[in-house]
């Protein structure tokens, strides 16, 4: 069996042996275990946490089923996004289309539920059936007197990272239709925070203690209200780049908030992160003040701890492999912290430019990949000897038959790993899964055929 | 109250569904090529399809789930996809070799109307499938039927694709096991080989699903049954085909194809399902029940006499996949319990009848509901409540809600392990179930005993 096809050659870089570029935003290679969704997956992730909203999923039943729940994401209030609502269509709504079921499904869902808004999301059926979608939401949204938006969302229409897109445009549609109100001068909004397991929370607690108010996250703990009144605040703080970018930009053009790229996870991120906002906000020197002190507060708290961790860890491998390559930025760093060596990172997204910068981060040997698969992956973590893998859920399960260490950076994390507390979590969370004693039976192969 | 929304008044809906009691049948496919040996499941369609149906089994199994897509783009869906098919065809022996390429559609392929014998067909004239190598398909719109209906399916293509009749027999039987668990499927195996009957089972996951801790990703697990092996169930003596709707269809298309008699059972999940399933087995394969048999049947009837007390009377509320829940409404009938509420999802005409058949002297006013959803099943249990719900991991919310002890069987199942371990199915499988309904009932009393009638000897 070939560990790498030829096609993807230029996708798998050994840092110090290699020296084209990193080839990326390609097609997956047809028939290859690749770990990518669809664009369907991209909305869906993505607008799942406003929790005050429906999100309908007009097709047939599947794509309803595998997003029910799945992600972490914490409502501090409404549980509406937790439930799954489907068209469920069927063999003659194929042939005679589904707008009539997707009309009766809105009816119903509003009439029963009252949500601030609803999501449609086209599977990629809708896309070949011709449903006009645009118009049922449209004749829903001005019979019901609530935003009806239908997210152009049909699975083969592109990547992932298309489903950001077409969810950003349907929050955009969303912003700007309510006044803010109560805002202060200090206002920012959260883009790219999905509060899984609460880490919105912790950020917003942050900015909370340096004077700065939140006006909408979105969408973590997301309300629609707070969406709609979001054109309010001053700057736009990004995290996650991959998907929520592209709607900083439309914000910046319709209502001129400029915005900043960040990262929460890790110490040198968080900490870079509230002295950007700090930095923006330079008119009152006060908030930068506390964000010196809440800083220094916050590290001296975990530094003890975490060097503890390291003590043990030190010189271990880990292997990353993520969906943006933002994340894999902040986690090489992290894991420098940790003592710990990266033998291998890849992202199923990253663009040219991400590559760069995590050629420029990464040590000599390190193994740099592009929309990876269980293959190449078991292949380098088993010759490496790495002893963590830091993934999602399809890799999940391969680290554990490889015999090594696991942490979910993905939706089915249960713990917080933003924040200078989440840096200590993660720290407590890589050392229980690496030193766990069960690693000892496991019988060891060393080589790979 | 993460269902606080679910009220008591029933509304009757036109359309919508509320939290699904099913699910699409490409997965139900991927799940049953997994039962070939060195079989790698292609799905032919967008690759979130792919991604899902991974996961979701990654999830269930706690294993990793090899498969392939064809990621489909605007292009192909305008232009059809055998352009991507062939070349993953051509990449999947160079790069991974299975002996079998299973390739089911989805809703889009489906749709779009790609014809995937004639690519398979191309891919052979092209030379891009290895000698001694095949290529299966298996039609799963995912508009049509659920992810059982994508099982049965497969099974079919099975039969089509490799039963050949040589005119010899082979004393040997076919057992089709149903969409059970590898666990099940192994139980299946044991109890043929106690009763001294080759059988051959298809598909079977055991070993591939519940494969062992080797410090190795396989991507070939040792499990799944052969091609050898399938290639003489057109000789086999009879075929018992296990589940009405996950292996009715591959029974009669193999009696069709080769004249093999086949008998369609339920699922032997309970006593009297189990009775007739080894009653079966010894009559087609003309044998007698070994007492290791018997006393499995006896230590089953020993626990149900021993504990009969606690499991008179009690309401049961059940959801899930059609095979499964006739078995079970049997069984807890058998018992002396009430399944008052019953919901699949999984569109079928006999169901009800059956299900009203079982209970037409106990429970005459049972609330059945095919291609139902968990909302409306909750919305039951609100207006009549019951002692205990069971079904796959969807009713932890409903359990949470309405504070009833709850017993995960089916699948889905995302939070819990053992399903891929512990059988449900023959005699022991019957006595795990009862041990599990009677620790619901036991630790429930337990909790809520105020102090001086809580029970030291239960």
């Amino acid at each position: 069996m070939a560990v790498i096809l030829t096609e993807r050659k230029e996708q798998v870089f050994c840092k110090g042996k290699d020296s084209f570029d990193i080839a990326c935003e390609r097609r997956s290679v047809t028939g290859s275990v690749s770990q990518r969704a669809c664009v369907f997956c991209g909305s869906r992730v993505v607008l799942y946490p406003i929790a005050d909203a429906v999100h309908l999923v007009h097709g047939p039943v599947g794509c309803a089923v595998y997003t029910w729940d799945i992600r972490g994401s914490v409502s501090s209030g409404p549980q509406l996004h937790r439930l799954s609502f489907s068209t469920d269509l069927r063999e003659n709504d194929i042939i005679y289309g589904g707008e009539n079921k997707l009309y009766e499904s809105l009816v119903e869902l509003i009439d029963r539920y009252k949500p601030k808004c609803a999501f449609v999301y086209s599977t990629c059926i809708v896309g070949i059936i011709g449903d006009d979608v645009e118009a049922v939401c449209k004749k829903v949204s001005i019979e019901k007197d609530i935003p009806v938006i239908s997210v152009h969302s049909e699975g083969f229409k592109g990547t992932k990272k298309d489903g950001y897109r077409a969810a950003c445009e349907a929050l955009f549609s969303l912003i700007g239709t309510d006044s803010p109100r109560k805002i202060s001068k200090f206002t920012v909004n959260l883009l790219g925070e999905f509060n899984i397991a609460g880490e919105a929370w912790i950020i917003k607690e942050y900015l909370r203690k340096i004077g700065v108010q939140v006006a909408a996250t979105m969408t973590g703990d997301g309300r629609v209200d707070d969406i709609r009144r979001s054109h309010g605040a001053r700057l736009n703080v990004v995290q996650c780049s991959g998907s929520m970018s592209y709607l900083a930009k439309l914000m910046e053009g319709k209502f001129g908030i400029p915005s900043i790229k960040v990262s929460y996870f890790g110490i040198e991120d968080m900490a870079s992160a509230l002295y950007s906002v700090a930095e923006f906000f330079k008119e009152d020197p006060a908030i930068m003040l506390r964000t010196e002190e809440l800083v220094r507060s916050e590290i001296n708290k975990i530094y003890p701890a975490i060097q503890r961790y390291r003590q043990a860890l030190q010189g271990k491998k880990a292997a990353i492999y993520v969906g943006g390559a933002f994340k894999a930025f902040s986690l090489v760093k992290a894991l420098g912290h940790l003592g710990m060596k990266v033998a291998l990172v890849g992202s199923q997204t990253g663009s040219k430019d991400d590559y760069k910068v995590l050629k420029e981060m990464c040590d000599e040997g390190t193994v740099i990949v592009d929309d990876s698969n269980p293959v190449e992956l078991s292949h380098f973590i088993l010759n490496n000897r790495v002893s963590l893998f830091i993934g999602g859920v399809k890799e999940r399960p391969i680290a554990y038959k490889l015999g090594v260490g696991f942490c979910d950076h993905n939706h089915e994390r249960k713990i917080p790993l933003a924040g200078f507390e989440g840096m200590l979590r993660f720290a407590e969370e890589v050392y229980s899964s690496v030193m766990s004693p069960v690693w000892q039976f496991v019988p060891r192969q060393y080589s790979v055929t | 109250m993460l269902l606080r929304h679910t009220t008591k008044e029933i509304k009757d809906r036109e359309a919508l569904l509320v939290n699904p009691a099913k699910t699409c049948q490409p997965i139900g496919a991927m799940y049953a090529s997994l039962g070939i040996h060195r079989c790698f499941p292609h799905s032919h369609g967008s690759q979130g399809c792919c991604a899902y149906h991974r996961s979701t089994l990654s999830r269930h199994y706690k294993e990793p789930i090899m498969a392939g897509t064809s990621s489909f783009t605007e292009g192909s869906s305008v232009f059809g996809g055998q352009a991507n098919l062939l070349e993953a065809i051509a990449n999947i022996f160079t790069l991974y070799d299975p002996d079998v390429i299973a390739i089911h559609t989805t809703c889009l392929s489906e749709t779009i109307g790609d014809d995937i014998p004639q690519i398979a067909n191309k891919a052979m004239e092209e030379g891009k499938v290895p000698k001694g190598k095949y290529i299966i398909h298996i039609n799963t719109p995912s508009y049509v039927g659920s992810h059982v209906t994508g099982f049965a399916n497969t099974v079919k293509a099975m039969v089509s694709y490799f039963a050949e009749k040589t005119g010899s027999k082979e004393n040997q039987v076919n057992i089709m096991p149903g969409f059970v668990e590898p666990s099940d499927m192994k139980e299946l195996k044991r109890l043929a080989g106690e009763m001294g009957v080759k059988a051959v089972i298809f598909p079977d996951t055991s070993g591939v699903l519940d494969a062992p801790q080797t410090g190795r990703h396989q991507f070939y697990p040792k499990g799944g049954t052969t091609v050898k092996a399938l290639k003489t169930i057109g000789d086999s003596i009879g075929t018992i085909a296990l589940g009405q709707i996950a292996s009715g269809p591959a029974a009669k298309a193999l009696d069709a194809k080769c004249k093999v008699p086949y008998e369609i059972l339920s699922l032997p999940i309970g006593l009297s399902a189990t009775d007739r399933f080894i009653d079966t087995l010894r009559r087609v394969a003309a044998v007698s029940v070994p007492d290791s048999i018997n006393e499995e049947r006896g230590r089953l009837v020993d626990i149900l006499t021993d504990m009969n007390q606690y499991l008179y009377g009690k309401k049961v509320a059940l959801y899930g996949d059609p095979d499964q829940l006739v078995s079970l409404v049997e069984f807890f009938s058998d018992i002396g319990m009430k399944p008052v509420h019953v919901v699949t999802g999984t569109p079928g005409a006999k169901f009800e009848t059956r299900v009203r058949e079982i209970l037409q002297s106990t429970v005459p006013d049972v609330n059945i509901r095919v291609e139902g959803d968990m909302f409306l099943l909750h919305q039951w249990i609100k207006n009549n409540p019951v002692d205990l719900l069971i079904g796959n991991t969807y009713g932890k919310y409903i359990a949470r809600d309405e504070d009833i002890p709850f017993i995960r069987l089916g699948f889905p199942i995302l939070d819990r392990i053992g399903h891929s371990y512990f059988p449900v199915v023959g005699y022991s499988g019957a006595m795990r179930l009862v041990e599990k309904v009677l620790n619901a009932f036991l630790d429930r009393q337990d909790r809520d005993a105020p102090e001086e009638s809580f029970e030291l000897v239960m």
